[in-house]
């Protein structure tokens, strides 16, 4: 009903068609290229705006109110703003990489964005290494954050930057054998396969207790990766003023902030699609009349609405917790969160292989 | 959409990356004012002027748990391969990560017992 592909091929049936083959794949290439800038800026205006309401919310505040309805042009306005200011150049800071890192941290977050299923057929690459493709891609972003920092003749950039490294590495293992245990499950690492393997339950349900533990060290671990939360010491402005993006001004900071939310529109829209159904409407076993009704909501909806509750959890994430030491940070993933991710793999390969889950 | 052209989509991807933020900067180029000055182009470390070389040696913390990582990211690069095919090959799968496992935990609890993991 809500299939995305026969559209998509229509396009691109239509385009051959009236067009040289050349020609057509160049006009395809723009419209994906138009339709991603378009997704990937509404988005990220959004969520910093969500995350502002969110925030306000919590500590008893209104928030922004006054551009717009509701403050609704409030990120908009401030985007402008940040395009008029100056660029502002350091002396004896390395201008080329000075120049390079936010071109780095932006290019990881919209190409990882391009793999991820929106709904049936919606979806720019589906590779059938989807999983790990996400992961490398969204892992090259700490190398701009490193740059950055590096680059800014800073002290307080340099060690913002090193912090960072050394939390996204770590925190990675735990990303990647969380995601190993869905993979296991299902078998594949193309994220359309994944997706088609829940269609009988989510993986969080059906894959019993070990895929709930996946699921909250994939929680905590992926709010590491973004420098979020309570994990925020990259950037700790009680400590580093702004830790790696200080000296960055204007459109610059405005693309290490943008790619901030995006990385963690990826991290929610990753566990959506391994944990939570991606697409896939909720179901309760063999209550047809409700499972049918849930089937009339477009999957689109279902998947940003999964995706909203996690970026909302880790939003609460950050505005409850106090930061963390890094010494409690590194101890935390390295002599909690990375052992009991090997002992939680090791339970679901026995799973699966007893074929013990539904 | 055939493999071919999902090649070109993931250079569309890089290219729509350079042409956002290339593309911003350009403009923010052309409309923002530039007035530089010595005291504006210092490094900002809350007002005091800085003192020494900033690219000094780094706390040799992070060199130890980047090793350690090294060693457990390849780990997790060979396990993928190894998840995809758990269901087919089955048992003997199963008993071979078992002992590639303990091997790994061996190095992790050395890693831990020779102060490794503890920051200074």
């Amino acid at each position: 009903m809500y299939d995305f592909a026969p559209l998509i091929d229509s396009i691109n049936t239509w385009l051959n068609g009236h067009l040289s083959p050349l020609w057509a794949g160049i006009v395809s290439m723009v419209l994906l290229g138009v339709a991603i800038l378009a997704f990937y800026a509404v988005l990220g205006l959004y969520l910093v705006y969500a995350e502002r309401k969110i925030c306000a919310r919590m500590q008893n505040r209104l928030g922004p109110n006054r551009v717009g309805p509701g403050g609704l042009f409030q990120t908009i306005a401030d985007l402008i703003k940040l395009l008029l200011k100056e660029l502002i150049y350091i002396q004896n800071a390395d201008a080329l990489l000075f120049n390079i890192a936010p071109f780095i941290v932006i290019v990881a977050s919209i190409m990882a964005i391009g793999s991820i299923p929106f709904a049936k057929g919606l979806q720019a690459v589906d590779l059938n290494i989807g999983v790990l493709y996400i992961l490398a891609i969204s892992s090259m972003g700490v190398i701009g954050v490193l740059i950055a920092g590096w680059a800014s003749n800073n002290k307080y950039s340099v060690i913002g930057a090193m912090r960072s490294g050394a939390q996204v590495i770590s925190y990675e293992l735990s990303v990647g054998l969380a995601l190993l245990c869905i993979i296991t499950y299902a078998g594949s690492m193309q994220l359309s396969e994944i997706i088609k393997s829940q269609e009988d339950g989510w993986w969080l349900f059906k894959g019993h207790i070990p895929a709930v533990i996946a699921f909250v060290i994939y929680l905590i671990a992926g709010t590491a990766e973004t420098n979020r939360g309570p994990f925020d010491l990259a950037e700790a402005e009680s400590e580093l003023t702004a830790g790696f993006h200080t000296e960055y001004s204007g459109i610059k900071f405005a693309f290490f902030f943008l790619a901030e939310y995006m990385n963690m529109f990826i991290i929610a829209a990753l566990a959506t699609t391994l944990f939570l159904g991606g697409w896939l409407p909720f179901h309760i076993y063999n209550f047809t009349f409700f499972n049918n009704l849930m089937d009339y909501i477009p999957p689109v909806i279902w998947f940003f609405t999964k995706t909203a509750f996690v970026i909302y959890v880790m939003m609460w994430f950050k505005w409850t917790f106090p930061r963390l030491r890094i010494d409690q940070l590194l101890a935390l993933e390295w002599k909690y969160l990375l052992p009991i991710s090997l002992l939680n793999l090791m339970v679901i390969s026995f799973l699966t292989l007893m074929q013990w889950h539904f | 959409m055939t493999a071919y052209m999902e090649q070109y989509s993931l250079l569309t991807l890089f290219i729509t990356a350079g042409v956002l933020v290339g593309g911003a900067i350009v403009f923010s180029y052309f409309v923002a004012p530039y007035r530089p000055g010595t005291v504006k182009s210092e490094p900002y470390e809350c007002g005091i002027p800085t003192e020494g070389p900033t690219w000094i040696q780094f706390h040799v913390g992070y060199y130890l748990f980047a090793i350690v990582y090294l060693i457990f990211d390849v780990e997790t690069v060979f396990l993928y391969p190894w998840a995809v095919v758990m269901k087919e090959i089955g048992m003997r799968a199963f008993v071979e990560v078992f002992i590639f496992f303990a091997i790994l935990g061996l190095g992790l609890l050395y890693a831990w017992k020779k102060k490794a993991l503890i920051w200074e």
